[in-house]
């Protein structure tokens, strides 16, 4: 019970992990939380610590910086280096490597590299600066798009013709169903994605059950939400049920937020086709400008080169991301790949699966070793 | 990116822009609140900013576990809040004002 101490309700959280121990008995159970935000938490707090041996998690494709390919950071390196171009990017994606360095690289050689924390700031940079061109390097599944959707509404209301957006915007539920669709792994479950679903809702999800015959349980970012979706899932799976249900209520309705929906629609449509790193090109997953916003499209402003660069040999954020081999058992992990610098997107952002494991899990992981399974 | 972080409203700002005072971790900045127009966002409520947006409307209980949780994870925190300080999200009349 070392681990349960540190939760915010040690009893709450002793009472779930009997439960789950009771439901899960000797079987064995595989489950994937497809947040980023989830996997910090479970790493933070070593709740792999204090489950059964026989429930294992997985870690899934919900970390935007992760699955940003290395040919669209070698087109946002262009995009930067384009005379009078001022490029804006989140922080997290400053450090993604793509086959030519990376941004803060560009930056030192010279173009014009500028960290904002808001598509806002960036179109605001752009009302201020008339004489450049400002290019906003977006990137993020639906808790994100909104933003830049809002955004553009704004650029288009105030006229504002030297912004422009390179969309790297993507979809939760394609990447979701082609692991469903993949042969390397065997899931009995999913954690559904908690700030997502804020927008999206949980009516999306349904074809999990439907379709693929597994559990999803929409969950928080607490340490006992995390263990009440588990406890949940169990239950599903020895009740005989299979559906979609809702642990983060207090947050997440299942319609999701219809105006956000609705501005996405406006602003956004299906690209055919969009690659994702490690998991490859995934049809109707990324999110493009609508022609009528074609003014403020980066991709149709500029010459982006569209070229496709496969990842390095040695990093396996593919396997990771899918679920395949967890984080420590990539050749280069902790080795020639560290948050300092990085190979793959995995351990870039906080909420790569690498870089929380090699911040918080090895200490776990010791810990776990030294003091046995603080399972019951 | 994804983190969302809790703040209180202060002031709904008049205009057409749908921007809000926030206080987050006892500093004020402008936030839009326009994805939550069909909650009634009134001063006093609580909501997650997500990049300059809020996204949800959460109640206090929620807004300290959300807080608490954020501390945690030390660095990552401390950038986002930084960040988000740093942002210089504005109305129209203050920007020309």
């Amino acid at each position: 019970m070392k681990y349960v101490d540190e939760y915010r309700d040690p009893a709450a959280a002793r009472v779930l992990v009997r439960r789950i121990n009771e439901l899960a008995g000797d079987d064995s159970f595989k489950f994937m939380e497809v947040c980023g935000g989830h996997t910090h938490t479970i790493y933070r707090h070593g709740i792999e610590h204090v489950l059964p041996p026989g429930v294992e998690l997985v870690h899934g494709p919900g970390c935007p910086v992760c699955v940003i390919p290395m040919g669209r950071v070698d087109d946002a390196i262009a995009l930067a280096e384009t005379p009078g171009v001022i490029f804006t990017s989140f922080g997290d994606m400053m450090r993604v490597p793509g086959g030519h360095g990376n941004l803060l690289e560009a930056k030192a050689r010279g173009a014009d590299v500028r960290f904002v924390y808001s598509p806002l700031d960036a179109l605001r940079l752009a009302v201020e600066r008339p004489d450049r061109q400002v290019v906003f390097f977006a990137v993020g599944f639906e808790t994100t798009a909104p933003s830049t959707a809002v955004t553009l509404l704004k650029a288009r209301t105030d006229n504002v013709a030297n912004f422009s957006v390179f969309s790297n915007h993507v979809t939760i539920v394609p990447p979701i169903k082609a692991i469903l669709e993949s042969p390397d792994l065997r899931l009995d479950g999913f954690l559904g994605p908690g700030h997502v679903s804020t927008v999206i809702g949980n009516h999306p999800y349904r074809f999990v059950p439907k379709q693929y015959g597994k559990p999803l349980v929409t969950a928080g970012f607490e340490p006992l939400d995390i263990l009440q979706a588990i406890m949940m899932l169990l239950s599903q799976i020895r009740d005989g049920r299979c559906e979609v249900e809702n642990q983060y209520g207090r947050v997440v309705r299942d319609e999701g937020n219809p105006r956000a929906l609705a501005m996405l629609a406006e602003v956004f449509e299906l690209r055919p086709h969009f690659e994702w790193r490690g998991l490859g090109f995934i049809s109707q997953s990324g999110l493009k400008l609508r022609a009528e916003f074609a003014p403020w499209d980066a991709e149709r402003r500029f010459a982006v080169p569209g070229v496709r660069v496969a990842d390095p040999k040695a990093c396996q954020c593919g396997e990771v991301l899918k679920g395949v081999i967890r984080p420590w058992e990539c050749k280069v992990f902790g080795t020639a790949c560290t948050p300092e610098t990085p190979i793959g997107t995995c351990m870039v952002s906080s909420e790569g699966a690498c870089a929380a494991y090699y911040n918080f899990g090895r200490l776990h992981r010791e810990a776990a070793v030294t003091f046995g399974r603080a399972s019951a | 990116m994804c983190l969302g972080i809790p703040g209180q409203i202060v002031e709904l700002l008049p205009g057409d822009e749908q921007l809000a005072r926030v206080e987050v971790a006892g500093v004020r900045r402008t936030i839009n609140v326009g994805l939550l127009e069909d909650e009634r966002i009134q001063v006093g409520d609580w909501v997650l900013i997500h990049v300059g947006f809020a996204m949800s409307k959460i109640d206090e209980e929620e807004a300290a576990m959300a807080l608490s949780s954020l501390r945690m994870m030390g660095q990552g925190y401390d950038d986002e809040l930084e960040a988000l300080l740093a942002s210089r999200v504005e109305a129209r009349e203050r920007l020309e004002g």
